[in-house]
């Protein structure tokens, strides 16, 4: 685990152990997803396990009074952490009324909700970066304090619209942090072939701003990273790229079947270095994670995902016709 | 009234909008310094500065999907794609993104965003200077286009799109910018996103249109007056929403219809107000709707004769109402 010090990035036990709640908080919601959609009871999962440091650990150094999220389709951990609740989630997995995301229009792990100031994304991958830019742009020009993240995979970096969106920022040194969550694959296909260099941050300076490639599965080390970048678009220093090296634990969705494109040692052989196992051992070397506060917090969670569920699962469906509404401003 | 060009309607629309809502600012290529490729931001980076009058880089996918950013959290953007020829880079921010925003979210995020545009031939501008582009955005739900034919509408219904809660496709015709000139009141005015307007009134024959193609179809009625056919002229304004009671009043008005624009035949916005016509006032029509269009080739060559061959004129346009007017 990390060679950090929560202390040193000025972080108390409890917001160390807070990081924690919610990178197991988003583990736990998702392996809920997989039951429920083997039980024939939600159509898709898309998935976040594995990648719960990356996730949390940017969000957490974020301000959600004042920041925003644009995030991609994984960032379960990322919404959490800006206050979606495991009841909000499960109302989107199940497409019922109550979904801040999109109101049950969309696929799960489409986020947005602008009580939780995280814009709307859709399945077009990258589409969100220039939003981000812009949401950053208004920022500045009101003279806001807000700081933007905006989020993708390794593969969706080869969009167009990764390029344009970082060269914008760059040229207006916006308050905007670009953030690629580098898992391996794009769905099925490798790293060798997708990236000619297989580290992402190195694009940053053909913009003219830092690029810092990091360990994805070390929470700490996320955190001071993304905190660093946030405060540097705060200071009016301009945009940050930072590539969280992680990996995706569980196929890429309930419709894929990933045997078909990578072996299963290395998915053991990843399973070790799980970020959830690995940030629990440091919490409890330290003795900030307790046999007893451990088993508190997992019936805690265990009691708000069930009954998410259960809400989800009873609530009714939108009446049909409701799909012909909110097409322009009524 | 003061004589207006139908580009200084443009600018003065923009003047007057910025002046009236600090959340509006402009991004696109060349406005700012340069006052656009063709002058239509003249003078605003003066007034505005640059922040509001933002010079982009050039990258159509960021002008958008950046506009869309600011405009979800509350600003109001106009967006400029120098020709519409160029707007397919955006294609995808525009089609999947802005259109579907407040449908996805159940108007929890909207994009209250303009995206101006020129677009249209007879100006040597070949392939992609030339193109009509509205046919490729008409078929989406979520966003609406305008596209007016003068100065006075020019102005009107820019500060209605600049004010409108959703995207809004803001098409100017290039030929148009400097060609037509007509009467802009001073001061503020709007006029409503979606109702077409009779450009004249006649009896014998209604030609549906917009555009350049407006003044046209006015030139060849002026002729085809001398002749005794009486033409009845409804220009669309808005293509998106497409003004269906005042299509079936000028159909219902005449029992023949002439629909002509410059864009090709084939999937334009002539089909779609056709089948309007079609299923809802056949029994009223004297004669088969009549569509003159461009023909169905990728675009305009830069051969003179050519370009000529492409685009309609008052001349094709008076033939093929006259042949209505027999049939």
């Amino acid at each position: 685990m990390s060679k950090l010090n929560h202390k040193d990035l000025g972080l108390t036990d409890e917001q160390a152990l807070d990081l924690y709640y919610y990178m197991l908080l988003a583990r736990k919601i998702d392996e809920r997803f997989w039951v429920l959609n083997r039980a024939g009871k939600i159509p898709f999962v898309i998935s976040c396990q594995g990648q719960e440091a990356a996730q949390v650990g940017a969000a957490y150094a974020l301000n959600k009074e004042t920041d925003y999220l644009a995030p991609y389709y994984r960032d379960l951990g990322c919404v959490l952490v800006f206050g979606q609740t495991a009841e909000d989630i499960m109302m989107s997995a199940f497409a019922k009324p109550g979904d801040p995301n999109s109101n049950g229009r969309q696929m799960p792990g489409h986020f947005g909700g602008r009580k939780y100031r995280t814009l709307s994304g859709s399945s077009p991958v990258t589409t969100q970066f220039p939003h981000a830019v812009g949401a950053a742009l208004a920022a500045k020009m009101r003279g806001e304090q807000s700081v933007v993240f905006t989020s993708t995979g390794e593969g969706s970096s080869n969009q167009g619209d990764f390029h344009e969106a970082c060269n914008f920022a760059a040229v207006h040194k916006l308050p905007v942090v670009f953030y690629v969550e580098n898992n391996g694959y794009a769905i099925s296909v490798p790293l060798e072939k997708q990236l000619g260099n297989h580290n992402t941050a190195d694009r940053a300076i053909g913009y003219g701003f830092p690029g810092y490639s990091i360990d994805g599965n070390d929470v700490l080390e996320v955190y001071q990273t993304m905190k660093e970048a946030a405060d540097r678009a705060r200071r009016g220093e301009g945009p940050t790229l930072i590539e969280a090296r992680t990996y995706r634990l569980v196929p890429h969705s309930s419709d894929d079947d990933d045997r078909s494109y990578r072996s299963r040692e290395e998915v053991a052989a990843a399973k070790e270095k799980d970020p959830l196992i690995t940030y629990a051992q440091y919490l409890r070397d330290k003795g900030i994670l307790t046999a007893e506060g451990e088993q508190k917090m997992a019936d805690d969670i265990a009691k708000l995902v069930n009954e998410g569920t259960e809400a989800a699962e009873k609530a009714p469906f939108f009446a049909p016709e409701d799909a012909l509404t909110h097409v322009y401003e009524e | 009234m003061a004589i207006k060009s139908y580009i200084e309607a443009v600018t003065e629309a923009l003047a007057e909008e910025m002046e009236r809502d600090e959340s509006i600012f402009i991004l696109g290529e060349d406005v700012g310094v340069r006052g656009g490729v063709f002058r239509a931001t003249a003078g605003l980076i003066e007034k505005f500065g640059e922040q509001r009058v933002m010079d982009s880089p050039l990258s159509e996918s960021a002008i958008v999907g950046v506009s869309i950013g600011a405009a979800m959290v509350g600003m109001r953007p106009v967006a400029e794609i120098q020709f519409a020829d160029f707007i397919f880079p955006a294609y995808n921010q525009i089609v999947s993104e802005a259109a579907r925003i407040r449908y996805r979210t159940k108007s929890d995020w909207t994009v209250p965003m303009t995206i101006r545009a020129p677009y249209g031939g007879g100006v040597h501008g070949a392939l992609y200077h030339s193109q009509s582009v509205e046919a490729l955005f008409h078929h989406v739900p979520g966003i609406k286009i305008v596209m007016p034919s003068t100065p006075y509408d020019v102005k009107g219904l820019l500060k209605a799109s600049i004010r409108d809660n959703d995207p809004v496709l803001f098409f100017e015709h290039k030929r148009c910018y400097r060609l037509i000139k007509g009467e802009v009141p001073e001061g503020d005015y709007t006029i409503e996103i979606g109702k077409a307007d009779v450009k004249r009134e006649g009896t014998d024959v209604t030609v549906i249109t917009y555009g350049l193609m407006v003044h046209y179809a006015l030139e060849a009625a002026e002729t085809l007056a001398k002749e005794g056919i009486s033409t009845h002229i409804l220009d669309l304004r808005t293509i998106k929403p497409l003004d269906r009671e005042a299509i079936l009043e000028a159909t219902r008005l005449t029992g023949k219809v002439l629909i002509v624009h410059e864009d090709s035949k084939f999937g334009g916005i002539g089909a779609e107000v056709s089948a309007i016509i079609s299923e809802e006032a056949l029994f009223d029509l004297d004669a088969p709707i009549g569509r003159l269009c461009g023909p169905d080739v990728p675009a305009m060559p830069y051969s003179p004769p050519q370009e000529k061959f492409f685009m309609l004129n008052p001349t094709k346009i008076a033939d093929a109402i006259r042949k209505l007017a027999e049939f």
